[in-house]
């Protein structure tokens, strides 16, 4: 039982990290390795305004953050990566050195060490089929589900959002309609980033804020959208249940170092047997050379 | 208003040097030949010209290894396509093997050196073979990966020295041996990695990156023209690795730090992709900058970083290509 439950939080938790950069990466095509630096970017934010201001409400520095770090994705689109758009090779390096630049100048910072912890948003714990489970984790599991609703509905039932999926289906059939490539793009690297940010405010109150967090979120990211085939969002939280559970049963037969190692070999076995994902059926005649 | 426009007009020393004349004279032979021995000659003379500042003298190995990774990742970024987001992977690697034969099978320097570079670059290629049949960002993607699992691994298994790392490694016979193995290996490198690439090997090699369908249907495996390519950067790689664990004796986590897989990164955009020696001459002017720039601690790859960027958006030609068209070109504003 409590490998189910702790199965669906791990999964769900997954699926929050990877949502940003599966976004991002199906709408403007560009992998996003600054993921991980803006997840940690938020957190940040939100504990200076918390504890650098006394009194600062809770909510507001969390609104705060995000919208900050949604700028700062918007930003990173419309002055670097605009200008190398389409040349691959400068695209990974731009986005890499980006977010080594945060994550590194965040630990120059002064961000090391223990100290640094958002307060969950409940404290206290609930026996659920008998285990027990803490209200964050229950609140994670609610609000990730809300979120996915909220972009599935955003995303068909929106202007914007399918001005979106338009771009991420055929970029020159969408633009004959009128809808604009680099607009839509930044947007989109707008809202990636303002959802690692949001990830990023739920996840981090079970622990510390710390630069390695940065380099996990994003490769665990990169694992389930591999994993589910890059830019398709199905396979994203499908491939997240997987890698989830999996990492779940070694945690409780093996032992949680091997965490890395499940999402590695999980990867592995993927780009060997079915490279585009378990989704990704349109890029599969593309990607195989 | 008169508009004006700029002009470029070869030399008149380049177009007099270009045929078989330029040998009788030795103006055009000193245009031909100057800039490539000062290059060499400079390399070779600066551990003697750097007994003046001791402290310098070890910087000139740590630039060399740094050149090396740099001329790897240039050579699969900028004429196999592939971005090695981990060179630190192929130094780690090489490192630790290298301590394994000399500390475990005790193996003399000489031959655990050579030893640790040929498997390495063959473990290398075989670990990232998954992602060669692919196009795209999975090269990049798992190579990014190596390097930090590699380094959980170890620490969480605690083999190979463990969080400590293997000490007691055979050091290289004297200092100029030193010197040398490294600035030879380099030198070596360059000029065989320019010669490949404009080898039939080498055109397949570039067919790759610019046209891979036209490869296939030539009859050529992609795959195995890439496995190939790795295999060559990660030995370069791989050496350099082996080197620096024999010169600080000690093979660590530190091998698969981000250091090995930024700067040579920043050293080929600075220098200018594509060209082989703009990353020697990036790496050559990158590190002694980190050098002195010691006290800001990780704040250093916040500046590799920031040059890194700078230079992809407003100057994405580098220093190299652009020193080459001042060289044999010269500019005038003419009227329309």
């Amino acid at each position: 039982m409590e490998i189910i439950i702790y199965g669906i939080i791990n999964s769900i938790i997954l699926s929050l990290m990877a949502l940003g950069f599966t976004l991002v990466y199906s709408i403007a095509r560009v992998p996003n390795f600054a993921h991980g630096a803006l997840y940690i970017t938020t957190g940040y934010i939100t504990w200076i305004l918390l504890n650098k201001l006394t009194g600062f409400p809770y909510p507001l520095a969390i609104a705060i953050a995000i919208c900050v770090t949604a700028v700062i994705g918007a930003l990173i689109y419309r002055f670097i990566l605009i200008r190398v758009r389409g040349m691959e090779i400068s695209e990974i390096i731009a986005t890499y050195a980006i977010g080594l630049a945060i994550l590194e100048g965040l630990r120059w910072g002064g961000l090391r060490g223990g100290t640094f912890t958002l307060p969950p948003f409940i404290s206290g714990s609930v026996q659920l089929f008998g285990v027990s489970v803490d209200y964050q984790r229950l609140l994670i599991v609610g609000i990730g589900i809300v979120t996915f609703a909220c972009l599935y509905l955003f995303t068909h039932f929106n202007r914007v959002g399918l001005a979106l999926r338009g771009i991420a289906q055929d970029e020159r059939a969408a633009m004959m309609l009128g809808i604009d490539s680099d607009m839509t793009a930044i947007v989109s690297l707008a809202i990636g980033s303002g959802l690692a940010g949001f990830a990023a405010i739920l996840l981090l109150p079970l622990g510390n804020i710390i630069v390695e967090v940065g380099y996990n979120v994003l490769i665990f990211a990169i694992a389930v959208c591999v994993i589910g085939g890059l830019g398709s969002w199905g396979g994203t939280i499908l491939a997240s249940f997987i890698i989830g559970f999996a990492q779940i049963l070694t945690e409780a037969f093996l032992s949680t170092h091997y965490q890395m190692v499940v999402a590695l070999f999980a990867i592995i076995i993927t780009l060997l047997i079915k490279p585009s994902g378990i989704f990704g059926k349109q890029k599969e005649l593309e990607e195989r050379v | 208003m008169e508009t004006m426009r700029k002009e470029r007009i070869d030399r008149g020393v380049r177009v007099r040097a270009s045929g078989l004349y330029a040998i009788s004279s030795w103006r055009e032979m000193l245009y031909l030949m100057g800039p490539p021995l000062a290059l060499i000659i400079g390399v070779i003379l600066l551990p003697v010209i750097l007994e003046l500042a001791p402290y310098w003298k070890r910087v000139i190995n740590i630039m060399c290894v740094y050149a090396l990774l740099a001329l790897s990742f240039d050579f699969l970024a900028n004429y196999v396509g592939l971005v090695c987001l981990g060179g630190a992977f192929f130094v780690g690697v090489g490192g630790y093997l290298s301590a394994i034969f000399n500390v475990y099978l005790h193996f003399p320097v000489y031959l655990s050196i050579p030893l640790a570079t040929i498997c390495g670059a063959f473990i290398c290629t075989f670990l990232l073979m998954p992602c060669l049949p692919l196009r795209g960002v999975y090269f990049a993607i798992v190579t990014l990966m190596y390097p930090l699992l590699a380094t959980r691994v170890i620490e969480a298994l605690d083999i190979l020295g463990g969080t400590n790392g293997i000490t007691g490694l055979d050091s290289l016979p004297n200092e100029y041996v030193e010197h040398y193995a490294i600035i030879l290996m380099t030198l070596f490198f360059l000029y065989a990695m320019r010669r490949f690439v404009n080898q039939d090997v080498g055109l397949v090699i570039r067919g790759v990156k610019d046209n891979d369908q036209a490869v296939k249907a030539s009859g050529i495996s992609v795959t195995k023209m890439k496995a190939f390519a790795v295999c060559i950067a990660a030995f370069m790689g791989c050496f350099g690795g082996a080197y620096m664990s024999h010169m600080y004796m000690w093979s660590g986590l530190s091998m698969f730090a981000l250091d090995f897989s930024i700067i040579p990164m920043a050293s080929v955009v600075i220098g200018g992709g594509g060209t082989l020696l703009g990353a020697i001459i990036g790496s050559f002017i990158l590190v002694p900058l980190s050098e002195v720039l010691r006290n800001f601690g990780t704040f250093r790859i916040v500046i590799y970083c920031a040059l890194l960027t700078g230079f992809i958006v407003f100057k994405s030609e580098g220093i190299m290509v652009y020193a080459m068209r001042k060289y044999h070109q010269f500019e005038r504003w003419v009227k329309v």
